[in-house]
């Protein structure tokens, strides 16, 4: 789970990590009050989006004056933020930060993440901050400091030294950032963090060490026992039909595509849409429906999927371990009586009484189109898509 | 002898009065698997399916010369059980969970290596569907009638497709000597690596075959190891070459976040190391046959 710059901020802040003065606004208004209460004579307005990218895309703005101050928030104010993670439909902005402006000396990259090589928590520096990581590995390798964290013990300061001197800080500035490092440690580890990120972490002119932007994510595993950070979701931030699946049990993921898929389990999953498209079609979505496929979770999955107004085929593939085919037979049965849609729908079942499934399927008397391997289910969904556009039979009863 | 799991495994199961865990017992045990015992703190003293339960671990080894376990239990607490059991002396523990906490597994792992490698529990999953040797033993949650016995080895991120290889294997009448679930986390017990080992040193497997998916590390460092140190032929599909950047796919580890992540990536590190990659999850059965004629 993600959450917003702000929020960040909030959090390492508490953990020892310095930020420059700043505070949250709902409306222009608001946003002018603020910087008013804040202060000083020079103001960045940030728009509160869950992505990266957002200086480039023009969501980060310095002002001068309460007007501009106006004028920004006037421009960011539910718009649709479009940076280089959003996907073109962008992010809404709802929400934005203004914060003193500070001087700058220096830029610095700062990145915790989960090195699954090591399987452990990597600390990831570079002096060349303000860029990109992406973009650091690629322009400036040499530039980067990698530190492993040993989980039993935590965050050494020796370690956060090495790295600071690593970078080049003048020694008065070690300590700071010692501080920095094992604030944000705690935070990551303390907060079952995935990911933090302070780029660009700064040396002011006055020799102060601020984050400046800061990112954080969250494992999703571990938010039962973090309630207050639980708390930060914003489905503003979500794709709609992917937050509805996720508060149903379902994991799904929205593509370009007009094939939907029903499928349980990730890999097969996955591999379902790899054959969808080898077979000549794009598909629609991932989705995993789990173990335990009652008829009542299949019938979800069939709204779900036809959520989405591109969809013009369904396949559904389900192999069944813990599953029983005759139990996802009649799910698919019992949803299409009750959807009464007129589009191509392929079923392939295998796996534990498959037989008995095909039984269910064979006697509904519901047009489905029936397959027995991967393979075959693949083409028979392309070729009656590809069938269905060319009779200009389309036509959505849902 | 088949690796990790034999007819002789002696198996319990941890979180065992759960309906799941019932039910796989029922399952294990008609497959023929040694299961000796169950474990729920507070529950010592009863019986599960005809198997005495215990309060701990310990117990349960004390009492059944119990060295295989089945980890059943809810994510908060699963971590914990892993680790119970590797201080009891279990030597194969096989973690279904799907949903623990990553930092919770980085403990585990840690936590591990405080017994000398000899002694060391060797850990498969968590969030996998487990580990069948074919007319020996099943320590997991797949159907057991898919799989044939024979040399095939399996190692796979993921439970359903798994068992798409194996019946694509089974269709032309092709054994499986192990299949091992490694799960689809990020942070895991054991990685392609480790098993791709034990493979090669069993008699009884002449052909590995590895199922992997987009995210993380694993693949290529498989690539490189099996460059490097193994001799039997190794046939591979990854997953997600449709899936986009950035997005987890349903497993907590199937996501492309850095190079060398995606399934068109891994495929070309794996056919440069010289394995046999089948192109779509379609053909994984007929790859392994034509590699295995031709070897």
């Amino acid at each position: 789970m993600d959450i917003h710059e702000y929020q960040a901020k909030e959090i390492l802040s508490n953990f020892g990590v310095d930020v420059p003065s700043g505070a949250l606004a709902y409306s222009p208004e608001q946003a002018a009050y603020r910087a008013r209460e804040l202060g000083g004579d020079k103001w960045i307005v940030k728009a509160q989006v869950h992505a990266g990218g957002r200086g480039k895309a023009g969501g980060v703005k310095l002002c001068n004056t309460e007007n501009e101050i106006y004028q920004a928030c006037d421009d960011l104010f539910g718009r649709k933020l479009v940076t280089h993670q959003t996907g073109p439909e962008g992010k809404g902005i709802y929400r934005v930060y203004v914060e003193s402006a500070v001087p700058i000396d220096r830029e610095i990259y700062l990145g915790f993440v989960l090195d699954r090589s090591s399987q452990r928590v990597m600390i990831v520096a570079s002096s060349e901050g303000g860029m990109e990581i992406e973009d650091i590995s690629a322009d400036r390798p040499d530039s980067i400091v990698r530190s492993i964290v040993e989980p039993a013990v935590g965050l050494q300061e020796f370690q956060a030294r090495e790295i600071a001197f690593q970078l080049g800080l003048e020694p008065k500035l070690v300590q700071q950032m010692v501080r920095t490092l094992q604030g944000c440690y705690a935070a990551f580890s303390d907060l079952d963090a995935t990911m933090v990120e302070i780029n660009p972490l700064v040396i002011t002119g006055d020799d102060r060490v601020l984050a400046l932007d800061a990112k954080m994510s969250f494992d999703d595993n571990a938010l039962f026992r973090h309630p207050q950070i639980a708390e930060l979701r914003d489905k503003s931030q979500e794709d709609p039909r992917e937050s509805r699946a996720a508060d149903r049990g379902l994991s799904y993921v929205g593509l370009d595509g007009n094939i939907g898929c029903i499928v349980n389990g990730a890999g097969l999953a996955m591999a379902t849409m790899d054959t969808i498209k080898l077979a000549g079609g794009e598909p629609a979505n991932f989705l995993d429906i789990g173990g335990g496929a009652s008829p009542e979770r299949v019938a979800k999955a069939f709204r779900l999927v036809l959520s989405d107004n591109n969809v013009q085929a369904i396949l559904v593939n389900i192999f069944a371990g813990i599953n029983r085919c005759d139990w996802v037979a009649e799910g698919v049965v019992q949803a299409l009586k009750e959807l009464d849609l007129d589009l191509p729908v392929v079923v392939r079942l295998a796996g534990t009484n498959v037989e008995e499934g095909q039984k269910i399927l064979a006697k509904s008397g519901l047009p489905i189109i029936r397959a027995t391997t991967l393979m075959e289910a693949a083409e028979r969904v392309v070729g009656a898509w590809k069938n269905d556009l060319t009779q200009g039979t389309k036509m959505r009863a849902v | 002898m088949s690796i990790l799991l034999d007819r002789d495994s002696r198996v319990i199961v941890q979180g065992i009065t759960g309906r799941m865990a019932r039910f796989h017992t029922k399952d294990m045990l008609r497959y023929g698997t040694n299961v000796v015992g169950g474990v729920v703190p507070g529950k010592g003293g009863e019986t599960v399916e005809g198997v005495p339960v215990f309060d701990t671990v310990k117990q349960a080894v004390e009492a059944t010369g119990a060295d295989a376990s089945l980890v059943f239990v809810p994510p908060p607490f699963a971590a914990d059980s892993i680790m119970e059991a590797a201080d009891a002396g279990i030597r194969y523990c096989v973690c279904i969970t799907d949903g623990i906490p990553a930092q919770d597994m980085i403990r585990v792992k840690r936590y591990m290596y405080r017994y000398p490698k000899e002694k060391r529990m060797v850990l498969t999953g968590p969030n996998c569907a487990g580990t069948i040797s074919p007319g020996k033993a099943l320590l997991g949650i797949m159907p057991g009638h898919i799989y044939l016995p024979g040399h095939v080895g399996i190692i796979g991120r993921s439970g359903t497709l798994g068992y798409e290889a194996a019946a694509q294997l089974k269709e032309r009448g092709i054994g499986v000597s192990t299949s091992v679930g490694i799960g689809g986390d990020p942070i895991n017990g054991s990685s392609f690596k480790d098993i791709l080992q034990r493979f090669e040193e069993d008699e009884d497997t002449h052909i590995i075959v590895m199922i992997g998916e987009i995210g993380g590390p694993q693949e290529a460092e498989a690539a490189e190891y099996i460059r490097n140190h193994i001799t039997k032929p190794v046939v591979a599909y990854v997953a997600g070459l449709t899936a986009p950047k950035g997005r987890t796919m349903g497993h907590a580890g199937a996501i492309i976040s850095a190079f060398g992540e995606s399934a068109s990536e891994k495929v070309e590190i794996l056919s440069a190391a010289g394995v046999n990659v089948a192109e779509n999850p379609a053909v994984i059965g007929e790859t392994i046959a034509r590699v295995m004629e031709a070897a």
